[in-house]
């Protein structure tokens, strides 16, 4: 064996730095396809997500859209952000905070008929505990919203 | 006046911290050594006081005393007892002084106990142990004080969040706690032979202990949290890859390849540098940890926002931490011996492996969970989940599984493939055969099908190392890695079934009406009001039959809290040998009907019960190894008595 202890060290450095580095290059590439994005209804109307992309869409649930379907789990609703509306479906229990004229943030993708089906809702439960996306926009793109449906 | 009391405490420990520091330091100095003797007993009394100070947190909460702030904010005075406790450090500055207690009374024992080492290196050992207390004081002080007045105090507290007010969180965090402060006393012992030039058997002697008994903490809590999110959260899953979550996960990763660079001969004689390394990363991340997790710098798939205003120290006491050791770890890493030439079919080269693909999951956890983070800075609120996490992790973790099968087999420093390749005809062909036979039975993806043939082929190959050895005189350390390699298979093959066979219901039912749920019918008796000393809720009374046998009755509860006003969902649990009946109440729709979810879950509690046992063979090593440290000494006791006597 030629082989020193010290060269073997520099060959196990050196594929721990290959294996390494390649673990951070598939998850930066793997994070561009796979990472969900926040939507606001304006956003979605002036660009639409592709079709089967996980994306976010946050704003208020419109007061007088909510509708139950005759199965009693699935609902239907607006969420608008004082610009665009989007309608949404959800199948599930919502969150007990989830009410007409709140703040809801849907996890889910948007649909061929521009219906957002949702997999997942968060909703405002109180003022200490709001769901991130959903902090910026009661400041920023849904004033308008809540005062109309205030 | 306790307030006051605990916080006086709290700044005559940060004091003594600086005594504790600089006395260690300069007794390193020529001429200092007059201040050697300060350091043990400085550091003994800083865990002692730091202790004191969290005992008087309690004890206001005990009392619900409104006029500190975190009381008011945390608490309320119609709690149940046992959540006044806990909502002490269910809360950042709580649970940052939990922190500093559990590692002050943690280097108060080292100073207390520990012997073995040169006495320089223990004074090194200690300042830095000082060095990163202090940090944490300062922080607790400057920023955090837990022990803030509030004038005028209120008439009532704002509650705890209903989510913490459950059992396992009352003791899930704790016991991370523990598991990270562990870490740190590792990471000072490190600092400490590199200063003093000591990285020796020694210190391999004087670390391990504590790598192993942080890593039995880090596991269990981590298993106690996974179980926490499953069932109070309702949502049917075990694990989100919530920030929080990943905050908990990475110093595990890191104390996990730690252990395995730690073990075996090669080890206990020379250390080698990539143990030290990883261990620096296993504290850098268990601090990043607590960053993560306490001043809401990311958003969690829970998605709540915190109070971000604290968030700027603790960066900073990160980066001098990190910085600081890197720096050290470079100066000094010459210093440290070289370990001897290994071949590539050897035991030191499936450990190396193992080490390059924990660090490479440690890496793409890490990414995936600061990425959030660094798009918002742009502008971009992206979110990242399970389709991220799941299969770019598993690119490593697959090939660290096939390894784990085969590593324990081999002899350490050289051995042909030749040797063990019959014994791995059984696990071979086990995991080839579930891995057909379920691609044939039903349409399965990927990564289960994967998960549970791996774990079948796992389960046998974790036993191998047992073969053809002597049961009664095999070391507990043995005994502990074949237990905890099982552990991994058990709980990896519930990963997978969980994924693969639950099958979920979704109905609104009226009284009276039978739900069928994979094996299970399940009748909705009815739904009736009760109350708990905080809350009042609506309890639903079902009756489930697995496969037309006996009913068991569950109740699954959605609970109203008032205190903070919140909803909670308390689902049902119905737990047999192969699997979980999941029930969950949801809200009355208008025509009296009730919204019920519902899930069969094949194998599921294996997850939990893997976790207990990977946990079990942890604590078998170190059991092992204490029992051998006690034995050495007693033997060496043993050695001077007789000489004594003979020279008589």
């Amino acid at each position: 064996m030629a082989v020193k202890a010290k060269h073997q060290r520099l060959v196990l450095v050196v594929i721990a730095l290959v294996a390494i580095l390649g673990a951070g290059a598939l998850a930066a590439w793997a994070l561009r396809s796979q990472a969900s994005y926040f939507y606001v209804p304006s956003e979605i109307a002036a660009k639409p997500p592709e079709p089967d992309r996980a994306v976010r869409l946050g704003g208020m649930v419109e007061r007088g859209s909510l509708k139950t379907e005759a199965d009693g789990v699935t609902i239907a609703f607006v969420v608008g952000d004082g610009k665009a509306r989007v309608p949404v479906r959800f199948k599930g229990i919502t969150p007990s905070l989830f009410v007409e004229g709140s703040g809801v943030v849907a996890e889910g993708r948007m649909g061929a008929d521009g219906t957002f089906n949702a997999d997942n809702l968060l909703a405002k439960h109180d003022e200490r505990y709001v769901p991130r996306e959903m902090k910026d926009m009661t400041a920023a793109q849904a004033r308008e919203t809540v005062k109309e449906t205030q | 006046m306790i307030a006051e009391l605990g916080l006086a405490a709290l700044w005559m420990a940060a004091a003594l911290a600086a005594l504790q520091l600089l006395a260690g330091a300069l007794a390193l100095t020529p001429g200092g050594s007059s201040l050697a003797g300060v350091v043990r007993p400085a550091a003994v009394v800083q865990g002692v006081l730091a202790a004191l100070a969290f005992l008087a947190l309690l004890v206001v909460f005990c009392q619900t005393d409104l006029s500190v702030k975190l009381v008011a904010l945390n608490s309320h005075s119609a709690k149940p007892f046992i959540y006044k406790l806990a909502g002490a450090w269910g809360n950042h500055e709580g649970s940052m002084l939990l922190w500093v207690t559990v590692m002050g009374l943690a280097g108060g024992f080292v100073a207390l106990v520990e012997r073995r080492l040169p006495e320089r290196t223990m004074l090194a050992t200690l300042a830095g142990q000082a060095f990163v207390s202090l940090g944490f004081y300062a922080f607790l002080l400057i920023s955090s004080n837990p022990f803030e007045r509030l004038f005028p105090a209120p008439p009532e507290g704002q509650g705890l969040n209903p989510l913490l007010q459950d059992l396992g969180l009352a003791f899930h965090p704790p016991t991370l706690y523990i598991g990270y402060v562990g870490l740190s006393v590792a990471f000072s012992f490190a600092i400490g032979a590199l200063v003093t030039r000591e990285v020796g058997p020694a210190f391999a002697r004087a670390m391990r202990p504590w790598v192993l008994g942080a890593w039995i903490f880090l596991t269990l809590g981590i298993t106690a949290g996974s179980y926490w999110a499953y069932y109070e959260l309702g949502w049917g899953g075990w694990w989100f890859w919530d920030p929080v979550e990943n905050a908990s996960l990475m110093p595990w990763l890191a104390a996990t390849a730690v252990l395995h660079s730690a073990g075996g001969p090669a080890a206990r004689n020379a250390p080698r540098a990539r143990t030290i390394m990883l261990g620096g990363v296993a504290l850098s991340m268990s601090m990043g940890g607590t960053l993560l997790v306490r001043p809401g710098l990311p958003t969690s798939g829970h998605a709540f926002a915190r109070r971000p205003a604290r968030g700027r120290l603790l960066p900073g006491l990160l980066a001098i931490y990190i910085g600081g050791a890197l720096t050290l770890f470079a100066v000094r890493a010459g210093t440290v011996t070289e370990g001897e030439r290994f071949s590539l079919t050897s035991r030191e080269a499936a450990l190396v492996f193992n080490n390059v693909m924990l660090t490479s999951i440690l890496g793409i956890v890490l990414i995936g969970t600061l990425y959030p983070l660094l798009t918002e800075a742009f502008g971009e609120k992206v979110s990242v989940g399970p389709p991220y996490f799941n299969p770019v992790s598993a690119i490593f973790a697959v090939p660290m599984l096939i390894v784990l099968a085969i590593g324990p087999l081999l002899r350490w420093r050289r051995d042909r493939f030749g040797r063990i390749a019959r014994m791995l005809i059984v696990p071979a062909v086990l995991t080839i055969g579930t891995a057909v036979g379920l691609a044939l039975a039903s349409g399965i993806a990927l990564l289960p099908l994967l998960g549970m043939a791996l774990a079948a082929g796992l389960a046998v190959a974790s036993l191998l190392p047992l073969r053809g050895r002597d049961l009664r005189r095999m070391p507990l350390p043995v005994w502990g890695m074949v237990l905890a390699h099982f552990g991994v298979a058990v709980a990896l093959f519930g990963m997978g079934s969980e994924s693969a066979f639950s099958t979920e219901k979704l109905v609104a039912a009226r009284a009276g009406e039978v739900v069928e749920v994979g094996p299970w019918s399940v009748r909705l008796a009815g739904v009736d009001p009760v109350a708990g000393p905080n809350w009042t809720a609506l309890e639903a009374t079902m009756e489930a039959r697995y496969r037309g046998a006996a009913p068991h009755v569950i109740h699954p509860q959605s609970r109203s809290f008032w205190a903070p006003p919140q909803q909670t969902s308390e689902s049902a649990l119905l737990t047999r040998w192969n699997g979980q009946l999941y029930a969950v109440l949801g809200d009355e729709a208008e025509d009296g009907r009730w919204q019920l979810r519902l899930w069969w879950k094949p194998f599921v509690p294996l997850i939990w019960l893997g976790g207990v046992l990977i946990g079990l063979g942890g604590l078998l090593a170190l059991l092992g190894r204490v029992a051998s440290d006690l034995r050495r000494v007693i033997a060496r006791d043993k050695i001077a008595w007789r000489r004594e006597r003979q020279g008589r």
